[in-house]
């Protein structure tokens, strides 16, 4: 279903970039972020002086204040600047920011930036472990040292992993060769973008012959720690109206935003539960653009591990409820399947710059929306969905519709 | 380690006394150790540390809540790499307890194999010594072992 004809209500993506993922040990986290907010907006055709609102999100530079620091690289022109933070939901959060302000009136304009350098943050294993010398209680829970691995894991990948897990155990077909599938389609696809961190293609059995991390999750299931940034230019559609014929055709509508934090559900406070307020965007995405499920072409889900990807397809109700075990053995969510998921290689291979990360889900949708997208491109694209989750709970979604122009 | 037995080992004069603490404040040591959880007056909603107000209902009022040791495996993962002074392979576990509740810890006395851990396994409260301090004060965490 094509979008709407512009009727000046809606926000679009004007103009979208994003920095190759990977290690930039010559470049720090300001360079990579002006880098892409000033192609963003080359992209789009504008300049810094067009830009009502700036939002920036990199997550370990919250305090640090990431939106003064990129203006001050790229044009300090006095634009209210919200810095965001909000866990792996970091980049999305500032999407809807620079959303809410277009929607509210206050701008015609804004940019979007995230970002984020870690390097070789080492972050499979978890924190290590202090040791006290004298046993006092501390903090909410009384502990008189650290509870990782006595009291289960706080590690990542066995968090993740549990959470598969509790899907596996709710519903049939579900195990480790599904899990598995999901990192083989990831490194696979990623092997077609060239803006990816990792591009090797690994056969299923590698991918579960790799030292496990946390079972089942296998080193090649378990997303890289990176470096990177992505940016998007967002308008309005009265001031859309008024640009260039190319403009408005390679403009694509923001058909939904939405971002949800987690209800109260009773395994939450022992295990995050992603699922719940996947569900809820989900539904609020779907209701708000009036896309189904079944319309959209292609989706880029959050797939910090491979466990939690197959949740999601149930979550975002691509699949039957329970049968994400069933859509992954029948190919559903493959290149050539019925509906393609992280076709950019996901943060599995294409990598997770945690602030970085839900901008740039945005900048792949909208590069095969506008049929851009090289030999990565999902032919005929109309419609795509982006996802991320910030643990703690946030969840972001957002739902892209191609111009009808 | 009750008041009366620790009377004893001091009329004893025993050169050292061990002293035990739990590793979280809501274990409850003693004869038959057991979980307390802050139930909710009005919901029931439990939690173990202590909220300002119900994250379910919103009410302020809690009671102590002795939690049921015996629970079913939920989920559950063997960690392979763990952080640094973590022994592993270990099995860490999402279980439920009879009477409802979702606890988090590792399933212990038990293979860290995918073959001997399974998704709904019965299992019980157990309690095991993890270290001790420099005034010789013993730390006991809780895990869950098959029943």
């Amino acid at each position: 279903m094509p979008a709407d004809p512009n009727n000046g209500d809606d926000v679009w993506v004007l103009g979208t970039h994003m920095t190759k993922f990977g290690r930039y040990p010559d470049k720090d986290w300001v360079d990579l972020a002006s880098e892409s907010a000033m192609a963003a907006m080359a992209d789009g055709k504008v300049t810094i002086h067009d830009m009502e609102i700036l939002a920036a999100g990199s997550l370990f530079n919250a305090s640090a204040g990431p939106g003064q620091r990129i203006q001050k690289q790229i044009g300090q022109t006095g634009i209210p600047v919200y810095n965001v933070a909000n866990a792996c939901a970091t980049g999305a959060t500032a999407i809807r920011t620079v959303y809410m302000a277009i929607k509210a009136g206050e701008a015609e304009m804004g940019l979007a930036v995230g970002v984020e350098q870690m390097g070789k943050m080492g972050m499979l294993t978890g924190a290590t472990k202090k040791e006290s010398k004298t046993y006092e209680p501390g903090g909410r829970f009384g502990a008189v040292t650290g509870v990782d691995g006595y009291l289960g894991t706080e590690g990542m990948p066995g968090v993740f992993a549990q959470a598969g897990m509790e899907y596996a155990n709710d519903h049939d077909g579900v195990g480790f060769e599904q899990f598995a599938k999901v990192a083989y389609k990831n490194h696979m696809n990623s092997t077609l973008n060239p803006l990816a961190q990792y591009r090797k293609e690994f056969s299923l059995e590698e991918v579960m012959g790799a030292p496990v991390m946390s079972y089942p999750n296998t080193l090649l299931m378990c997303c890289p720690t990176g470096d990177g940034a992505a940016s998007v230019v967002l308008v309005s559609g009265e001031r859309l109206k008024s640009m260039s014929k190319r403009a408005q055709k390679r403009a694509v509508k923001i058909s939904a935003s939405v971002l949800t934090s987690d209800p109260w559900t009773e395994s939450g406070q022992v295990l995050p539960d992603v699922n719940t307020l996947t569900r809820n965007a989900a539904q609020q995405a779907y209701e708000k653009s009036g896309v189904d499920p079944s319309d959209l072409d292609l989706v880029e889900l959050h797939d910090c591990f491979a466990t939690a990807e197959l949740l999601h397809y149930d979550n975002l109700g691509l699949c039957e409820r329970g049968g994400a075990g069933d859509w992954i053995d029948s190919g559903g969510p493959f290149r050539d399947g019925a509906t393609p998921v992280n076709i950019s290689g996901g943060l599995i291979s294409k990598g997770h710059p945690i602030g970085a990360t839900g901008v740039a889900n945005v900048y792949e949708v909208t590069t095969h929306l506008r049929g851009e997208a090289g030999d990565r491109q999902v032919k005929g694209a109309k419609v795509g969905l982006t996802h991320v989750i910030g643990l703690g709970s946030s969840c972001g979604i957002h739902v892209l519709e191609k111009a009808a122009v | 380690m009750t008041k009366k037995a620790a009377r004893k080992t001091t009329a004893k004069k025993a050169s050292a006394p061990t002293q035990q603490v739990p590793l979280v404040d809501y274990l409850r040591l003693g004869a038959r150790p057991y979980l307390r959880a802050h139930e909710c007056t009005r919901c029931g909603a439990r939690y173990f540390d202590r909220r300002n107000a119900c994250a379910k209902c919103g009410k302020t009022e809690f009671k102590n809540a002795r939690v049921k040791n015996a629970a079913r495996v939920k989920a559950f993962t063997i960690v392979h790499r763990a952080a640094p002074g973590i022994p592993a392979p270990y099995v860490s576990a999402i279980v439920t307890t009879e009477d409802g509740t979702t606890v988090r810890s590792n399933i212990v006395n038990c293979e860290p194999s995918p073959d001997t851990v399974k998704l709904g396994m019965k299992v019980k409260l157990t309690t095991y010594p993890i270290g001790t301090d420099d005034n010789g004060c013993e730390a006991v965490a809780y895990g869950y072992q098959p029943a």
